[in-house]
């Protein structure tokens, strides 16, 4: 098979403004599992409620939307007949929003409850950051791991630095 | 105004896409005639008060049957189109 050179989604990061950077993430493969209505995964996998990121050494499956996980940092289980299964790992593109001011910043563009008490520290949302829809998991207090349809890398850094920038600026007031 | 997904908890408007009244729902069998179909496609009432209407939220990608009050703004209830049609 030909060994095909991965290229970045993204260009022009990492990003550090005012107290807040954004740099690519690398998930390495990215795979989505639907269960098939009615089907229990339980024998080969606990799939995650609402909301839930299961971790297991370097292995996370994140939920990702009704009856949708992605499971990212290891190959995919045989769930022939339970799930459809699919290699997402080229169709989203990932980066970090960290720092102090990582909620404003994300405040300004999503309408999630960004308060720790509504998304806490190791969980998933699936929301919209402008016009986009996204997948966000909080990885620290300040720190979110933001996944776009790759298509829009380029809008997704977009806005998230003129955002900065906009929060970089009235603090500096 | 918020509407509480079943799936993500109490989210903001921004995040759903409406539909219409969810008699769309109530699809009449093929042969049910031109009026019922007629009715079906063409004829809705806009009430003051209590409706139910259809409301998808895109970030999880769930339809939702909502029942609001379009003179309060209040959302009374909400529950998905699969259970609704289960």
């Amino acid at each position: 098979m030909a060994d095909l050179i991965a290229t970045p989604a993204v260009t022009g990061l990492p990003l550090a403004i005012g107290r807040v950077t954004l740099t690519a993430f690398d998930p390495g493969p990215v795979t989505a599992i639907a269960p098939y209505p009615g089907r229990d995964l339980s024998a080969v996998l606990r799939f995650p409620a609402p909301g839930e990121v299961i971790e297991e050494g370097a292995r996370r499956l994140i939920w990702a939307g009704r009856e949708m996980a992605f499971l990212t940092g290891g190959p995919a289980p045989d769930l022939t007949g339970l799930a459809a299964v699919t290699d997402q790992s080229d169709g989203w593109v990932w980066v970090t929003l960290a720092g102090r001011d990582a909620t404003a910043v994300l405040a300004r563009l999503c309408p999630l409850d960004l308060r720790a008490s509504a998304f806490p520290l190791g969980t998933s949302a699936k929301s919209v950051l402008q016009h986009l829809s996204v997948l966000l998991v909080r990885t620290a207090e300040d720190a979110f791991q933001i996944a776009a349809y790759r298509s829009m890398a380029g809008t997704l850094v977009h806005d998230l630095s003129a955002a900065m920038q906009a929060v970089a600026a009235r603090a500096a007031l | 105004m918020r509407i509480p997904c079943p799936c993500c908890g109490l989210r903001d408007r921004r995040e759903f896409t409406y539909y219409g009244a969810s008699v769309f729902l109530d699809r009449p069998a093929p042969d049910a005639g031109l009026e019922a179909w007629d009715e079906y496609l063409h004829l809705r009432d806009n009430p003051a008060g209590v409706t139910r209407d259809l409301w998808y939220h895109d970030p999880c990608q769930s339809w939702l049957e909502v029942e609001r009050n379009t003179v309060t703004h209040e959302v009374l209830s909400t529950r998905p189109v699969v259970e609704a049609r289960a």
